[in-house]
């Protein structure tokens, strides 16, 4: 419909965009091999050596504690998150909105106030600051999500499902079993590998909840700070950017399969 | 005849019958009273959530009404509004929050303009496969970790870093960003460009086609069709996308912190340092301004039908 001047036009501005998204990832994947202990531009030589030395112990618990923190996070969060789906999407009752934006105020909210708000809860509290202390920050904004993907699917799938499986004679567990689950499931491993995802990656919320402890992204904030083993964050970095791909690469898949592509999209919008 | 119906629930269950009956008694119990199934849903997640996160807005909130004793740095429960009369006093709070402001409305306009054109081909020229591909360079972005995203920036505007090599190369003058309010704005509009993209796409897909055929029968330009047609149904998505630009901004202080220069504080990096102080209830205070500014810009988003677009 647009005039073919206008159509190119556009095409060269997307792919502009796209290259200016992209540019920078495709340079710390250069960077991961930089032989110099110097980040400047153009890298001097290539080495592998890094990969080597970044497997420190401090990075491994490191990513340990990530790891950990952000599948307990995960599991708390596909349990709070889809109970409360349902809870919402098959009643109604006085305050559904309210309650509907309760769940989404952590994400609504900048990082900061749900951080400093649970920092100075726990200090009042006597509460040591811990991986228990990171999980709790975690979990608020992970339910956020998995509620959302929940929520979304619930509200397509037609409820006389359910009444159809009772007359035919099911009881609670059957139903759940045999047609709410094979509706609900790629839902919920879309929602929580999003909610891992963006647990891994958390820095601000974790910024005021962990005590003496390191997630990954706590270590390496510090290291960029002091402009300590910078080749090691750029190794770190350059790892990460995989990493966080696969889930979400996954999560896309499984959003799509349903046909959820562009609630999907703004659903993972909403979620971070 | 209740042997046979025995026998049935065997073969369809083989279960015994009454872990069935019980089941069924539970069911029907739920389909009797929703209000205890609902009750059962909601109980956990609702206590959770009020117990641990709203306490603790409300505790920060009651906070920021109390002061500090400065020489034990206890926080004394004394009632008054000192700490909010003295952000609008002190011209270090007011520069701080105007920067703040500013650079995330600069943000939000890059971003929009950035975004606009982009999502424009993706919803109505690229193909179904171009759109696919489109949409996953999009959201890879978006995913990966935003400290490293911050930190490979950082990398890029140093001195000696990319940009300035390839100023070099194309025989410009160095640009020397680095560490500035340039460098600060430059990385947010990088970082949350992706949140604009997606509903902007969202809000420009939605248009039927037929919308622009009838403007053009009915003898628009190409011009007047876009200004008239396309801009208004697609603005409540650029709104969409600026409450997310708008808002990740002013609450930030990762990227002032590591990208920005000495006069690149943020609100965030203010409420972050006055927490590492011990002075709860000024950084109380001061983490209301966004809240208060937020606020403000999603009773307008929502007058301008953003809601709809998210």
């Amino acid at each position: 419909m647009e005039q073919r001047g206008t159509r190119v036009a556009l095409g060269a501005w997307t792919a502009l965009v796209i290259l200016f998204l992209w540019i920078p990832l495709a340079l710390i994947a250069v960077y991961a091999f930089n032989k110099s202990n110097v980040q400047s531009w153009p890298i001097p030589a290539f080495t592998t050596h890094w990969f080597h030395a970044a497997w420190t112990s401090e990075v491994k618990a490191a990513l340990w504690l990530s790891v950990r923190v952000g599948l307990i996070a995960t599991g708390i969060a596909i349990l709070l998150g889809s109970a409360a789906a349902f809870g919402v999407a098959r009643f109604r009752f006085f305050g559904r909105e309210a309650i509907s934006f309760l769940f989404v105020l952590p994400i609504a909210l900048p990082g900061i106030v749900t951080g400093i708000a649970l920092n100075s809860a726990f200090i009042a509290g006597h509460v040591n600051l811990s991986e228990w202390t990171i999980v709790t920050g975690h979990a608020t904004f992970c339910v956020v999500i998995v509620y959302n993907n929940v929520l979304a699917r619930l509200r397509r799938s037609s409820p006389s499902l359910l009444e159809a499986s009772q007359d035919l004679g099911a009881d609670g567990w059957q139903t759940f079993r045999f047609v709410v689950w094979p509706v609900l499931s790629t839902a919920l491993v879309a929602g929580g590998l999003l909610a891992f995802a963006l647990s891994f990656d958390e820095v601000i919320v974790t910024t005021f909840t962990a005590g003496s402890q390191n997630t990954l992204p706590l270590l390496i904030l510090g290291y960029i700070r002091l402009g300590q083993q910078l080749p090691v964050v750029n190794v770190i970095a350059f790892a990460m950017i995989l990493v966080t791909a696969v889930p979400v690469l996954l999560a896309q898949r499984l959003m799509r399969e349903t046909g959820v592509l562009r609630r999907g999209a703004s659903a993972a919008v909403v979620a971070k | 005849m209740a042997a046979s119906l025995d026998t049935a629930e065997r073969l369809s269950h083989r279960e015994p019958g009454r872990l069935r009956a019980a089941r069924l008694g539970l069911s029907g119990l739920f389909w009797r009273h929703p209000w205890a199934k609902a009750l059962l849903l909601l109980a956990p997640p609702l206590l959770a959530f009020v117990l641990v996160y709203v306490a603790s807005l409300v505790a920060l909130f009651l906070s920021s009404f109390w002061t500090v004793n400065p020489l034990t740095t206890e926080i004394q429960h004394i009632w008054n509004v000192g700490n909010y009369t003295s952000l609008w006093d002190s011209s270090v709070f007011r520069t701080v929050t105007f920067r703040t402001v500013g650079i995330a409305a600069a943000v939000t306009f890059t971003d929009a303009v950035l975004a606009f054109p982009l999502g424009y081909f993706m919803a109505r020229i690229a193909g179904g496969r171009s759109r696919a591909f489109i949409f996953v360079a999009v959201l890879l972005p978006l995913w990966s970790s935003y400290l490293v995203r911050v930190y490979i920036w950082r990398l890029i505007l140093d001195d000696k870093g990319v940009l300035n090599w390839a100023l070099g190369k194309a025989g410009l003058p160095a640009a020397n960003i680095g560490y500035s309010n340039w460098a600060v704005w430059l990385i947010f509009a990088y970082v949350w460009l992706p949140f604009m993209i997606l509903p902007v796409y969202g809000a420009l897909e939605r248009i039927p086609d037929s919308y622009l055929e009838a403007s053009r029968d009915l003898g628009a330009g190409a011009w007047t069709t876009f200004r008239r047609v396309v801009l208004p149904l697609a603005l409540p998505g650029v709104v969409a996308g600026s409450i997310f630009t708008f808002s990740l901004t002013l609450g930030d202080y990762v990227t002032p912190l590591l990208a920005g220069g000495t006069n690149s504080q943020f609100i965030g990096n203010v409420v972050y340092s006055q927490i590492g102080s011990g002075d709860v209830p000024s950084a109380a205070a001061f983490a209301a301004v966004p809240l208060a500014v937020m606020a403000v810009y999603l009773l307008i988003a929502r007058k301008l039908g953003a809601f709809e677009a998210i």
